[in-house]
């Protein structure tokens, strides 16, 4: 199939919701719409950040999973108490590839699950001596742990437990930072409630900490990387770009991320971001308090990569300026070679996406470069603003789905016939079957990293080997044919 | 009453941030807007408006103020 038009993107839509009882449908119709770049905001074509409809297939997580995963999960010299049950911790453990330097159990924690196992008697009778004992336990089996944050899970919230007193007590006790967060998964929509919580919890408990400490000393091109969670060692491929451009990086928020790191932010000159969605509250609070000015950046595909390292550099000197243009001259043989190699054999792809905070729309960059067309794409858990920034990105008349449902998505590509299809886990399989291939890019496939321009060496090694893969020719068996 | 943080963007525009119900909308015009005070009423882009008694002397962005719902 071409590409499709305006009307008949609509007529797919309407086509794919006929099977939702009226009600159902009339939700949903709202968070499904066909991009219109001329847009300025995004609430005009689509709803986001609504409670997902009962009885559909959503691939969303909860606000434990946005807080414990996300956010505080790679800070790796602390322990992250996953306080409640012993799944949520376990089955989430050490699966999103947040990649960090250290002796995991010595000094670093990040690959390990720490819960306090709620057991019957606990809901009944509380869990706050346990979590008090727990904490001096774990102080003791690894003393070099510079801090504990305490995670709620579900039965924390539903039985009313002070981990905040005991958080306190302990804090004092042990003199270390016990940050107790209240990402109960109940709370909010999606996991997004859980970014929203964690932010806050490290603006009240981490972020003052050095408030009256001047003896760190600052240079004036301190910056720090905030929401590049190290997938794959996305944050290293991405660091070493602003060291070489002359910027001294001061914390990386949060993977291959340190305690002492997030509590030295306030003294940076600027904040750059790269998952907006889990961190901005954070960055806003910051300009707000310290007068950092925070900006986006994107390091997928060489344009995006050349024109973020222009804008970052636009915030300093002329050395910095002049170290920009080296580094991006210094990498042009270098990404031409990869663009020259694997564009002839990706040319004319097209893509669908439905990813989480930023890929959606930051992806589209590294797709073009290589001559592919993202023909559709949706976010998982993204507010308004995101959208805003997608709309922009992605061409006209292609499709934005926001908080798909299984059987949307596959009605979408069964229609779209797109050549590749990145999103996660979940639906990897599904789409395998159905004989289009298929990239994870949530934990990009237990490849990467994919950012900078080392990253997108690998990017498009990866999205060649998959798209043209000889077993995508070897779905029918032989006697069906 | 939301609390409503106030920063400028990019073009130097202001923008109205409510976390709480996650909007942000620029600011098409405030009532007061001199040297020695700032508020009143403030139209955002989307047609909406809010009110804040004017504060003396102007805060400096960004910052997070108390805003009443304006009557249309």
């Amino acid at each position: 199939m071409t590409t499709m038009n305006r009307e008949e993107a609509q007529a797919l839509i309407e086509e794919v919701l006929a099977v939702y009882p009226e009600k159902a449908k009339k939700d949903r119709a709202k968070h499904l719409a066909v991009n219109d770049p001329a847009l300025e905001q995004s609430k005009k074509c689509i709803i986001s950040n609504r409670k997902s409809q009962p009885g559909v297939m959503t691939i969303r997580g909860c606000a434990y999973a946005g807080s414990r995963g996300v956010v505080w999960g790679p800070v790796k010299d602390m322990v992250h108490i996953s306080h409640g049950p012993v799944g949520c911790g376990q089955y989430s453990r050490a699966g999103r590839r947040n990649y960090y330097v250290g002796h995991t159990g010595v000094d670093t924690f990040g690959t390990m699950n720490f819960t306090s196992d709620f057991q019957e008697k606990d809901i009944v009778f509380g869990g706050d001596k346990k979590l008090d004992k727990l904490i001096s336990e774990i102080n003791e089996l690894f003393p070099l742990v510079k801090g504990m944050t305490v995670q709620s899970e579900c039965p924390i919230g539903l039985i009313g437990d002070d981990i905040e007193a005991v958080s306190k007590k302990k804090g004092k006790e042990l003199e270390k930072p016990i940050v107790p967060v209240r990402c109960e998964g109940f709370r909010g929509v999606s996991q997004s409630l859980g970014h929203h919580i964690a932010n806050d919890a490290i603006r009240d408990w981490v972020i003052p900490n050095r408030d009256g400490d001047t003896s760190f000393e600052s240079t004036p091109y301190d910056v720090a990387i905030l929401g590049d969670y190290n997938i794959g060692g996305d944050a290293w491929s991405s660091r070493i770009l602003f060291e070489e451009m002359g910027l001294r990086v001061v914390a990386m928020w949060s993977g291959d991320g340190t305690l002492s790191e997030m509590e030295l932010t306030p003294k940076v000159k600027l904040n750059l971001v790269h998952c907006y969605r889990s961190i901005n509250y954070i960055t806003r609070h910051m300009e707000e308090k310290y007068g950092i000015p925070w900006m986006e950046y994107n390091l997928f595909g060489p344009t995006k990569i050349a024109e973020s390292l222009r804008k970052i550099a636009s915030f300093f000197d002329e050395s910095i300026q002049a170290k920009t243009e080296k580094v991006i001259e210094k990498y042009q043989a270098e990404y031409e070679a990869v663009v020259a190699k694997y564009r002839p054999r990706l040319e004319g792809k097209r893509v669908m996406l439905y990813v989480g905070g930023l890929r959606p729309r930051h992806v589209i960059g590294a797709y073009e470069d290589l001559g592919m067309e993202v023909v559709g794409t949706g976010y998982e858990f993204a507010h308004n603003d995101d959208y805003d920034r997608t709309l922009k990105e992605m061409g006209e008349a292609t499709l934005l789905y926001d908080d798909v449902t299984g059987y949307e998505f596959e009605e979408f590509v069964k229609r779209v016939k797109p050549d590749l299809i990145g999103s996660g886990i979940k639906e990897k399989y599904i789409f395998q079957k159905m004989g289009i291939p298929f990239r994870q890019m949530h934990s990009w496939d237990y490849s990467g990293p994919y950012h900078g321009y080392d990253g997108f060496a690998i990017f498009a090694r990866d999205m060649d080997m998959t798209i043209n893969n000889p077993c995508w020719g070897k779905m029918q068996a032989p006697w069906m044919k | 009453m939301p609390n409503v943080m106030i920063r400028r963007n990019d073009a130097g525009d202001l923008l109205f941030y409510v976390a709480k119900k996650d909007m942000e909308e620029t600011i098409a015009s405030v009532e007061t807007d001199t040297a020695e005070s700032w508020g009143g009423e403030v139209r955002l882009t989307d047609g909406s408006c809010w009110y804040i008694d004017p504060v003396s002397p102007p805060p400096s962005f960004p910052t997070t103020l108390r805003f009443r719902r304006g009557d249309d």
